[in-house]
């Protein structure tokens, strides 16, 4: 088969599973809806293999394949295909994707069991990957938006999926708003775009914008709206305060959001754009240190915070500033390299932290785990290894794709060298907080679940109570189900996370720096026309890198474990020193607070003043009662009329033909 | 002789019976009243068509009469049903059209 065919086989499996399950839910009984939801994914990840194989089989040059199913528009000026484009770069993301979410699926099989929406889940999770697959292997501008904003829309579904937690709901609520800003950002840039090359097809636009001089107004507005429309989607400052609050999803949805689908999609259309980038470097540069202003800012607030899921999440956000800083600076492997070994760990730690809160019934925080180290060996090991692999210790996978990163960076010199720094610094952060989670939750004294489940008895709380407010809850559709899971006890959740384990380990083998460029070379013919194609830091420099980023990691490491395992408790003693600094990163540096006060606040006071004066007083008191009232009035003079006395009717005729009979002699005199 | 006295004779009859159709409550009464506005009516077409001296007029009246005869009918015999039905014989204690 056809590259193109695969393309669209890879799209059309999780379509089908969405359909399936969605329409004959009722019909699957068990767990038939997970397993197929799964199928689906591994049939998607299956022609993700073929369309691999079928484009290596290719000569490098003939390995971009475009595919129309038809033509969706043709008009004069305006050409849409509804087509897709297969390219190393869209089959390197598919395989991610689908991969990782295949195994999302599996691990969802048994975790989400006893929830009562279990089946619901799975549609909402199909339908997600395959809004993230159409968003990649999308060819065109229109079909890129329409992946776009299906992955909002699946996101806002699975985030709320617990749809009677007020704090799911509102969080759901706070990520769609957010990605709609970025929606908008995305269409005008798009727009733009249209208007000064005339297609709307990637091949198309990347030709029309050539003939722009370096930074053209115009070049340059398109590439930050499109970056809008990336920073939402990839919970860069200042668009990140969705991607917190998206912990209130089920684990393996924050697991999907933040390893597979939607934070990625900004990378990967910073990477699909870079020959528009390229022409307008301010728009590239802005992307840059937006990158790194995020990954430090994630960074410092992942030392403090104390939900187990928003520490990860914190993480993610930092790595994908890491990310967003290579596409942005030029380095299109490395940053794509570490989307891929980040999707590896940052799945397995979410799946860590899953069967965690399993084992804690369901609480998240850190203040109350410990010593899980015996009773959860599986668990432990894995997460531990996915926590090496966040903190880029050697010879882990996220050591090589984040110091290719840097490495390049440093190499470009001037203020790239500067945010390389601010890199390399916050990859220390990075290692000390991700022990931070591995000492605090696995060491210590064990806490009362971590005995019972030594004994082999899962520990659940008599009442189900929302974790972030305390709130009563029962285990009704709506809320989670009652039922806790660990990857012990089942063996869908460890087939989940011992590939991811073992990725998160040897994942940096495609690039090792004088060693193997497999991802360099099959990547090639999407970036051949880049500028940075050619500019490879020195081995000598990108070892040295490399053992800079090591020994950074191994002191993060060593300082957590001095703070959190020789001299427990030191910390407090810290918090109490530091209260003001404490008091800012907790408060995640007041974005939300500050928000609230720019936009919520106003925005709901317009509001009370539209529904107070707009709504009650103009509308519904002029409009809507002066027309009511004109009516009620008019009839209510009409019943009184009718009195129904004979001789008040004969008195009005009378008087009416008297007066009919006067109007004529005055009008005839 | 001139018409005036004839015309103003028939308003005369006129306003008389119309003022009894308001004014009285027994609807006896009020049948005859609407029997003299009927008359006060026929007297202005008769003199009418005199002077005029077509007999449209006088036809007319005829008929009027003809008209007159059946809304007798028809009023005494509501009047005897009321009576029947131990309704009160007053006009206004019939309101069943009150909206």
């Amino acid at each position: 088969m056809s590259a193109g065919g695969w393309g669209w086989l890879i799209l059309l499996f999780p379509l089908w599973g969405t359909v399936l399950i969605a329409l004959f839910w009722n019909a699957l009984p068990g767990r038939m809806a997970g397993w197929l939801g799964s199928a689906a994914i591994l049939g998607s990840f299956v022609a993700s293999i073929g369309a691999f194989l079928s484009l290596h089989s290719k000569p490098e040059h003939a390995r971009i394949v475009t595919s129309n199913a038809f033509d969706y528009v043709k008009t004069a000026g305006v050409n849409v295909d509804l087509g897709i484009l297969v390219d190393p770069l869209s089959i390197f993301m598919c395989l991610i994707v689908s991969g990782v979410s295949f195994l999302i699926h599996v691990y969802s099989v048994a975790y989400m069991e006893s929830d009562a929406g279990y089946r619901r889940f799975f549609a909402y999770l199909n339908f997600f990957v395959f809004s993230m697959l159409l968003l990649v292997l999308a060819g065109n501008f229109v079909l890129l938006i329409v992946g776009w904003a299906f992955v909002g829309a699946a996101s806002y579904l699975l985030i709320s999926f617990w749809y009677r937690r007020k704090t799911a709901t509102s969080a759901g609520i706070k990520a769609f708003v957010m990605n709609v800003i970025g929606d908008i950002g995305l269409v005008i840039g798009a727009f733009l775009l249209f208007n000064h090359t005339g297609a709307l097809d990637y091949a198309g636009v990347f030709r029309g914008a050539q003939h722009a001089s370096t930074n053209e107004g115009w070049l340059v507005a398109a590439c930050l709206l499109l970056l809008v429309g990336a920073f939402a989607k990839s919970a860069q400052l200042p668009l990140h305060t969705w991607l917190p609050d998206a912990m209130e999803g089920p684990t393996p949805v924050s697991a999907l959001i933040h390893a597979a689908t939607m934070v990625t999609a900004g990378v990967y259309l910073i990477a699909r754009m870079h020959p528009l980038f390229e022409q307008a470097p301010t728009a590239a540069d802005v992307a840059a240190i937006t990158g790194t202003a995020t990954l430090i800012v994630a960074a410092s607030i992942a030392l403090v915070v104390t939900d187990l899921k928003r520490v990860i999440a914190y993480s993610t956000m930092s790595q994908i500033g890491y990310m967003i800083l290579g596409v942005g600076s030029g380095a299109y492997v490395a940053g794509l390299f570490h989307l891929m070994t980040h999707a590896f760990f940052k799945a397995l730690l979410f799946m860590g932290a899953g069967s965690v809160i399993g084992a804690m019934g369901g609480e998240q925080s850190l203040d109350k785990m410990g010593g899980f180290r015996r009773a959860m060996p599986f668990t432990f090991r894995t997460f531990a290894i996915g926590a090496l692999a966040l903190a880029a210790f050697p010879p882990m996978s996220g050591l090589f794709s984040k110091d290719a990163i840097l490495a390049f960076n440093l190499d470009r010199g001037g203020g790239y060298a500067v945010m390389a720094v601010l890199g390399y610094v916050a990859a220390g952060l990075t290692a000390f907080y991700a022990f931070r989670m591995v000492f605090r939750v696995f060491y210590g004294e064990p806490v009362e679940q971590a005995t019972e489940l030594e004994h082999g008895h899962l520990w659940h709380p008599e009442q189900p109570t929302n974790p972030a407010t305390g709130e009563v809850e029962d285990t009704d559709v709506g809320f989670p189900g009652p039922e806790h899971h660990v990857a012990e006890q089942r063996w869908p959740m460890r087939f989940a996370m011992a590939p991811l384990a073992l990725l998160s380990i040897v994942g940096g083998i495609v690039l090792i720096p004088g060693v193997t460029t497999w991802l360099d070379d099959w990547l090639k013919p999407t970036f051949d026309s880049s500028r940075f194609i050619e500019q490879h830091p020195s081995q000598g420099a990108e070892w040295a890198g490399i053992a800079v980023g090591g020994a950074l990691s191994v002191m993060g490491i060593f300082v957590a474990y001095s703070l959190y395992m020789r001299r427990r408790g030191a910390t407090l003693g810290m918090r109490d020193r530091m209260r003001g600094l404490h008091d800012f990163l907790f408060n995640r540096w007041y974005f939300d607070e500050l928000y609230d006060r720019l936009f919520v606040r106003p925005v709901a006071g317009f509001g009370r003043f539209g529904q107070g004066f707009v709504e009650s007083a103009l509308v519904q008191g002029l409009l809507v009662g002066g027309a009511t009232g004109i009516v009620a009035r008019g009839t209510a003079f009409a019943r009184g009329i009718q009195t129904g006395a004979l001789r008040a009717y004969a008195l009005l005729v009378m008087m009416g033909l008297g007066g009919l009979g006067l109007y004529f002699l005055i009008v005839s005199a | 002789m001139s018409i005036t006295w004839f015309v103003v004779l028939s308003a005369f009859i006129f306003c008389i019976g119309a003022a009894g159709v308001v004014t009285r409550r027994n609807p006896l009464v009020v049948l005859l009243s609407l029997e003299l506005m009927l008359n006060g009516g026929n007297l202005a077409l008769i003199s009418f068509s005199r002077m005029l001296g077509n007999h449209e007029g006088q036809v007319f009246a005829l008929i009027v009469m003809v008209v007159a005869a059946c809304e007798v009918v028809i009023g005494l015999g509501l009047i005897v049903a009321m009576y029947r039905n131990r309704i009160p014989i007053d006009v206004d204690g019939v309101k069943e059209m009150r909206g």
